[in-house]
């Protein structure tokens, strides 16, 4: 709404005065009331205002539309210099001083006419001192004496000065910026730190791909340009693409040639530096010099025969004292017996349940050989060869006369049936757990089984001839892995997962506890010579021990990929065999000297493969024959192969 | 950090990392205590100090507009000179040559640097001035021995007094800066290598007898003057600028005199044959003859060719070398002097040629400097096709791969013509690819326990499946003559045994069981080395294989268009 008429305060206030007096228009002065408000308030009103006496202001009547304005333009000469008054909205025409007001004013000059920008400059107060004073004022007491506190600031500045805390104008240094440093070089100056100084490794040269213009070869293909992408900055071989400029001029700035000197300096300064010895070693030289195989003949080094039959695993193998048979247990419950010379199956032997272990006796007179059977030691005359020796076995087995009192016994014996016997089984001793290796002393009369138990019932030592068994242990020492005599003197190994130790049977004492460095022990076998040991272990190592030497191995030979099952020495050669999960059987040559000064040599002189991997199971036996230089392996793949 | 930065203090890698960090294995970089302990006495530390008050001091003064304060302040602001780190990093002056290559190249860096905001103008005025002084001596020595045109930049490498300096300028253009690198560290850099380079200039203008700072050379200074006597630029603008033309040569304090290059007396090293003492003095002829390569020849660098890298290297193998007029200031003659005898041109062709002269592409010069002789310029022509820039850096080792560009090189360097070169050179090509092969049969040697054993495995395999089948066949027969005995005998086949090879596996084996035996470290070295050397093989061999497919692809392509040429 319009505000209301307030004439009072209109009256008091001097009303703003119209935009541009009218001269023109003196008798109808009315002025407007309304004050400096926006005009466009009044726009849908028939008046414009109020005057002085509080009437309204009418807006004069306006009907002309666009086409008599047009005409009025055209044809009104003074058209241009007609303007509208916002208060009043009358047309009002200005006059010649007005417009030439406005000329002036738009070309930036002074509105009054009659003013003169360029007066001549009159020097009332000159800078030059006159004789005469302009004032005649008598001059302050100040003016006579000296400051105060100008005093003061100067004796600060003097005691400064004279502290030193602040310096007055420093001579100038006349010495100059540059002059031969190295004019007196004093070799004392070389000081303990340059000789620990490392300097920095100069930058790399540039090679051929950094050209702009290298061989073809250098660039990149496209795959290589991808991959180069791909990888991450610090990984890269190269720092930059190679590319190819046909000429210097197409040469481009290197991007990041700021960033590589700034990498530089970083490196210089933040890298921590250190002397390393380069091993400047011709490989050939690492690797031992050892005597060549060749001249170690003679040892098998090609697959002669293989003895199929077996439908599972073969566990176990022995040979006859003669070395004409052999004999293999299998997983497929049955025992067979083989000519080794021609690879016959002489006779199959099914029992109750999967075969651990065979041992054939050693001793040449008799023929017998025990076969480990779930919870029993199987005694069996296999009827091979000399009917008078296989016929004296029998005999001595008869001749067994059962002591008057019982003796007590941690087993069984006994005699087989009369079906078994027709199978060749002639004496059964039960355990009370499953057995899990069989072996013979030197001798041919004891022999000492395994049981897998925990207690110190592990180990039990028979006595055929006599048919009675003992538990040489009282306490159980861990988890024995395998049992072996000793050939010529009465010592007894026990294998347990990590250590060995050797017994003395007739003092019946410990002598020696040997550390295999081993996880786990599989199998152990022993120098003829019976001073030296070596223990094939599941984590893929073999352990040469020498009894005099330490109870530490003298060497331990990592060969073997995969874990070792079994390990055999040769009776009469320097030979020893391993065979492992990974297949392959490795023939070393192990010479032991009489000399005790002498340590072991050990060559491995061949790497016999052939075994089939099954179940992840390569080799599972190995054995030589008693006396010609061969090695007979059993395999998962269910064969037998001997080789010469 | 500047204070490392300008003593030359690095962290240094401790023995037990553990032990040294508290039983934590993160990475933390380690300094040696004696190294802060050293920097604690530094003198400089205490001007850093002062500097540091200084600028407090002076900022408090602006704030209270006491600019009689700010100017005292500013009359007493407190300096600091490095000349006792450089003497004592480097007690010798030829430590300093041996560290000389960084601070070149930082210099020569930071001398293309605009003068905006970067840094201070002053430093780049000054790094301008000390690498236009090292220009200017390795001109007066002419010690410049390799160039190389990369893509990152020029490298050229020099050797002063006996010692190899390298250093890289980057190319003529504008800088982007980067914004992820830290001026502070680059500018306290440059600040040490300005003062190092300073005092190796004054040293070594010394060596040479030439005035430091560098003057030229009085009739040279004459002819340089603008003739019509109008101002060219302040005097002191003017004087580095006709330092850099790199046109003059220098005055020297002393006059040269024509019997200055004294003869070296030869004093035979015990032991040393008759034989080193020839190649001795071979290398020694090779040398001279490399230092005025360009002797008598006159050059003209057009206008599109970068003028101060030519100008130098020119300049720097004795040639004579000008440029247009509007182009620089210290051009000494015109296009049109029928005395110049090379023209480096860099565009595709050459509107009007003056015979008498070589239009040449600017590798030309590089590639001749690396090669010790002015190799033919057929190659080099405008707008040919020009052979690959090769790498003076390299030198291939036995089994490394070799280009066949390098290869021809060398038989051109050992002194072969050039026209029975292209024969030879396809010939060494041949004995390249020979050379390679005889690679891939050492990459095979080299695999040793790997491709040899196989095949020996696999051969073992098949005789061995052989033998099976026989055993087979016998046990076939064995039965069946249990049945039937139908005897048969037949011819059997004798078996041809290749010596060779059966000792050639048997070795292998032998290496093989003999590696067996080794021990566990010296075994993981073995592996590491070999394996390092396979690499190499793979990648010699990579390379030649590249080669081949683009040499016959290039063949093929020519074939083609000779085929379309004659349809």
């Amino acid at each position: 709404p319009p505000p209301a008429p307030r004439a009072a305060s209109a009256r008091n206030s001097v009303p703003c005065p119209p935009l541009t007096p009218l001269p023109s228009a003196p008798l109808q002065d009315i002025r407007n009331t309304v004050g400096n408000i926006p005009m466009e308030w009044y726009q849908d009103f028939p008046h414009i205002g109020y005057n002085l006496d509080g009437k309204k202001i009418y807006k004069p009547i306006r009907n002309k539309d666009e086409l008599d304005m047009f005409l009025e333009k055209m044809e009104n000469p003074d058209y241009w210099r007609t303007v509208q008054d916002k208060m009043t909205g009358a047309d009002i025409k200005l006059t010649d001083e007005q417009v030439d007001l406005v000329h002036r004013l738009q070309k930036g000059q002074f509105g009054d006419v009659h003013f003169d920008p360029y007066e001549p400059a009159v020097d009332f107060f000159t800078h030059e001192v006159m004789i005469h004073p302009v004032t005649n004022r008598p001059a302050d007491k100040r003016s006579f004496i000296p400051s105060l506190i100008e005093k003061e600031k100067v004796s600060k500045l003097v005691h400064a000065i004279k502290m030193g805390w602040i310096k007055p104008r420093k001579p100038k240094d006349d010495t100059p910026t540059y002059y031969d440093l190295w004019a007196h070089e004093d070799p004392n100056s070389i000081l303990g730190r340059h000789k620990m100084h490392v300097p920095a490794p100069k930058m790399k040269l540039p090679g051929h791909e950094e050209s702009y213009n290298p061989p073809p070869e250098y660039l990149l293909s496209e795959e290589e340009k991808l991959a180069w992408e791909q990888q991450e900055p610090a990984e890269r071989k190269l720092n930059f693409m190679p590319q190819q400029y046909r000429c210097l001029r197409a040469v481009p700035a290197y991007s990041r040639f700021i960033h590589e000197r700034f990498e530089r300096c970083l490196d210089l300064y933040l890298c921590p530096r250190q002397r390393k010895m380069r091993v400047n070693v011709d490989p050939e030289d690492l690797i031992p010099k050892l005597p060549k195989p060749r001249d170690l003949q003679p040892f098998p080094t090609t697959q002669a025969l293989v003895y199929r039959g077996h439908t599972s695993l073969v566990r176990c193998l022995s040979v006859s004292p003669s070395g004409q048979w052999l004999v293999s247990g299998s997983d497929d419950c049955t025992v067979r017996f083989w000519e080794v010379c021609t690879a016959r199956c002489m006779k199959t032997l099914p029992v109750s349940g999967v075969v651990k272990s065979v041992a054939w006796n050693p001793n040449p007179t008799i023929c017998l050989v025990a076969i480990c059977v779930e919870q029993s030691v199987l005694l069996v005359n296999p009827c091979l060869g000399d009917k008078l020796l296989y016929g004296a076995t029998d005999q001595l087995l008869e001749s067994y006369v059962a002591p008057e009192e019982e003796r007590v016994q941690p087993m069984q014996w006994v005699t087989a049936n009369m079906e078994e016997h027709s199978k060749g089984v002639r004496l059964v001793v039960q355990h009370s757990k499953a057995v899990k290796q069989v072996t013979w002393h030197g001798k041919g009369d004891y022999f000492a089984s395994v049981v897998s138990d925990n207690s110190n019932m592990q180990v039990l030592i028979h006595q055929t001839s006599k048919r009675w068994s003992q538990n040489p242990f009282r306490k159980s020492k861990g988890l024995v892995q395998c049992v072996l005599f000793h050939p010529i003197r009465p010592y007894f190994f026990v294998a347990t997962q990590r250590y060995v130790r050797v017994y003395n049977l007739l003092k019946q004492e410990l002598t020696k506890k040997l550390m295999t460095n081993c996880k786990w022990v599989s199998s152990m076998a022993i120098h003829p010579g019976g001073d030296n040991i070596i223990c094939g272990s599941y984590d893929s190592k073999l352990a040469w021990f020498d009894l005099d030497l330490s109870t530490r191995p003298y060497q331990l030979l990592r060969h073997h990929k995969k874990a070792l099952r079994s390990v055999a020495f040769h009776k009469h050669y320097p030979l020893f065999a391993s065979g492992s999960d990974d297949g392959t059987v490795i023939v070393c040559h192990g010479m032991v000297y009489n000399d005790l000064l002498q340590n072991p040599l050990l060559v491995p002189v061949k790497v016999l493969k052939g075994h089939v991997l099954t179940l992840d199971l390569g080799v599972l036996d190995v054995l030589f024959h008693p006396t010609q230089p061969w090695v007979f392996s059993s395999g998962a793949d269910g064969t037998v192969r001997l080789y010469t | 950090r500047r204070l490392c930065i300008l003593k030359g203090i690095y962290p240094h890698e401790p023995k037990h990392k553990k032990k040294v960090n508290k039983g934590s294995t993160a990475a933390r970089t380690f300094y040696l205590l004696k190294d802060i302990k050293f920097l604690l006495h530094e003198p400089i530390v205490n001007k850093f100090r002062e500097y540091k008050v200084f600028v407090r001091k002076l900022r408090k003064a602006y704030g209270k507009s006491e600019w009689s304060t700010v100017d005292r302040l500013k009359d007493n602001k407190p300096s600091y000179k490095l000349d006792h780190i450089v003497k004592e990093r480097y007690p010798t002056f030829v430590d300093a040559l041996r560290d000389l290559d960084d601070a070149l190249s930082m210099c020569f860096l930071f001398s293309t640097f605009p003068r905006s905001g970067k840094c201070h103008v002053q430093t780049i005025q000054l790094c301008r001035r000390l690498a236009v002084e090292f220009l200017n001596y390795v001109i007066a020595s002419r010690s410049l021995r390799k160039v190389f045109l990369s893509i990152k930049g020029i490298y050229y490498q020099a050797e002063v007094l006996g010692q190899p300096v390298t250093w890289i300028t980057p190319y003529a253009f504008a800088h982007d800066h980067p914004t992820d690198v830290d001026y502070r560290v680059m500018a306290t850099f440059t600040e040490f290598y300005t003062t190092l380079l300073g005092f190796v200039n004054f040293r070594l203008y010394q060596s040479l007898n030439l005035l430091y700072p560098p003057k030229l050379d009085g009739q040279a200074d004459v002819e340089l003057k603008p003739a019509e006597g109008k101002e060219y630029a302040m005097d002191s603008e003017s004087y580095l600028e006709k330092l850099s033309a790199l046109s003059a040569s220098l005055a020297r304090a002393v006059a040269p005199t024509h019997e200055d290059e004294v003869e070296m007396d030869e004093f035979p090293v015990e032991g040393e044959t008759a034989e080193q003492l020839d190649a001795r003095k071979k290398e020694q002829e090779a040398l001279e003859k490399h230092k005025k390569l360009f002797e008598g020849l006159r050059f003209f660098l057009n206008r599109e060719v970068p003028r101060e890298p030519l100008a130098f290297i020119i300049r720097c193998f004795g040639g004579q070398v000008s440029w247009d007029k509007s182009l620089c200031i210290g051009a000494t003659y015109d296009v049109s002097d029928p005395s110049i005898t090379h023209q480096i041109v860099d565009r595709p062709r050459v509107e009007r040629q003056v015979v008498g002269r070589y239009y040449l592409q600017p590798q030309w010069v590089f590639d001749s400097v690396n090669a010790k002789l002015c190799l033919p310029v057929a190659d080099y022509f405008p707008g040919v096709m020009l052979p690959p820039h090769l790498s003076p850096f390299v030198t291939e080792q036995e089994g490394d791969y070799v280009p066949p560009e390098k290869l021809k090189l060398l038989a051109m360097q050992r002194g072969e013509n050039p026209g029975d070169a292209r024969l030879r050179g396809r010939r060494s090509r041949g004995a390249g690819q020979r050379c390679t092969c005889s690679g891939a049969s050492d990459c095979s040697v080299g695999n040793g326990g790997l491709s040899a054993d196989e095949e020996s495995e696999e051969e073992e395999d098949e005789s061995e499946k052989e033998e099976e089948m026989k055993l087979k066949k016998l046990e076939e027969q064995k039965t069946q003559s249990s049945k039937t005995l139908p005897v048969k005998v037949t011819a059997g086949k004798v078996r041809l045994e290749d010596k060779q090879r059966l000792e050639q596996e048997q070795q292998s084996e032998e290496k093989r069981l003999a590696i067996m035996m080794m021990k566990k470290r010296e075994k993981y070295l073995y592996k590491k080395i070999m394996f390092g050397k396979k690499r190499k093989v793979r990648e010699a061999n990579k390379l030649a294989a590249k080669r081949k497919a683009h040499d016959t692809a290039v063949k093929e392509e020519k074939k083609k268009s000779k085929k379309a040429r004659r349809a």
